[in-house]
């Protein structure tokens, strides 16, 4: 079934797919960052992926691109999943919004925003979600202390 | 603290005894202001239901800081949540007093992070800490009972709510 799908958005946006694997049931496609509203868009109304359960940032330090954002779709009447990837610069750590496709979306990405630094162009209120409005820094940074900035780094064990 | 002498009232028959009349009141009728934060505020709440009853102590929880005279910290305390904690502190009328409850409120607890207050007595002056993650009911109760033998040993309690000198409080 999810092959299907794979097979759709091939069609219809070549070039844009970068990527696709398939690991014990769960298929993940990697496309481009520059036409992922339409992704989307192709996604919710002609393959009927309509919740959006997930949206997150992820840290690869070390690794160019840096960062990647994982869109995690559903489609209820189908019961069906999909993961969808965007590779990230970390010069350029923007997406464009899908808070328009999905307005779930919103608050993922606002806290996307506030833990990982990956800001979404033309989000309605991108501003933070969790800590307190003043912070400075981005804490799910895999460069971030754990205990803060302003405290003597841990020197214990780690387990 | 030391270099002029504390006014009271006394120490008087009349003035101990008067002393005590307030002291008891005060401690057998503490009402908390609810401030569960986390897990912590599920073993409060376990305490002051049916097994583990806190209203026989007198104990009876309030929502409104303005009619509380303790405030039992349930829980962890992020840096985002503590200017919120202060406001409610300074909310509450003189005399309170500030139960620590469980790790995380008395020292941050298993979470040593960047977000994690380590320990309310960074900003509120805390009476009892009470131990554990999360303390069990009975563990709360002694807590409380700790800080009712607290208030029992207070001195110029009624010079104090007469408005001569302050209460005299050797911990």
């Amino acid at each position: 079934m999810s092959k299907q799908v794979v097979e759709k958005l091939k069609a219809e946006f070549g070039a844009l797919v970068l990527a696709e694997a398939e690991h014990r049931g769960e298929t993940t496609v990697t496309v481009e960052r520059t036409e992922i509203v339409k992704i989307c868009t192709f996604l919710r109304d002609a393959c009927g992926y309509n919740l959006l359960s997930d949206l997150c940032g992820v840290d690869y330090l070390g690794r160019t691109p840096r960062f990647e954002v994982v869109y995690n779709m559903y489609s209820i009447s189908a019961k069906t999943r999909l993961r969808v990837k965007v590779l990230v610069e970390e010069a350029d750590a923007s997406v464009d919004t899908v808070s328009g496709v999905w307005s779930t979306a919103n608050w993922h990405e606002r806290e996307c925003w506030d833990l990982m630094g990956i800001s979404f162009n033309n989000h309605p209120d991108l501003r933070r979600i969790l800590m307190p409005a003043d912070w400075q820094g981005h804490p799910l940074r895999k460069d971030y202390p754990v205990q803060g900035p302003d405290r003597e780094p841990y020197q214990g064990r780690l387990s | 603290m030391g270099v002029e002498q504390t006014k009271t009232l006394g120490n008087g028959f009349v003035t101990t005894s008067l002393d005590k009349l307030v002291n008891w009141s005060r401690a057998k009728s503490l009402w908390p202001m609810t401030f569960g934060l986390a897990c912590c505020a599920i073993e409060m709440m376990a305490a002051g239901a049916a097994r583990f009853d806190l209203d026989r102590m007198g104990v009876l929880f309030r929502a409104s800081p303005r009619q509380a005279d303790v405030i039992i910290i349930a829980g962890t305390v992020t840096k985002k949540m503590l200017p919120v904690i202060k406001t409610v502190y300074e909310q509450m009328p003189e005399p309170k007093y500030v139960i620590a409850m469980g790790a995380c409120a008395s020292s941050g607890g298993v979470f040593d992070t960047y977000s994690v207050v380590q320990g309310i007595d960074e900003e509120l002056p805390v009476d009892v800490y009470v131990p554990g993650c999360p303390p069990r009911p009975e563990g709360l109760l002694y807590g409380l009972m700790k800080l009712q033998e607290k208030i029992m040993k207070e001195r110029n309690s009624f010079g104090a709510a007469i408005g001569v000198g302050e209460v005299v409080n050797e911990a």
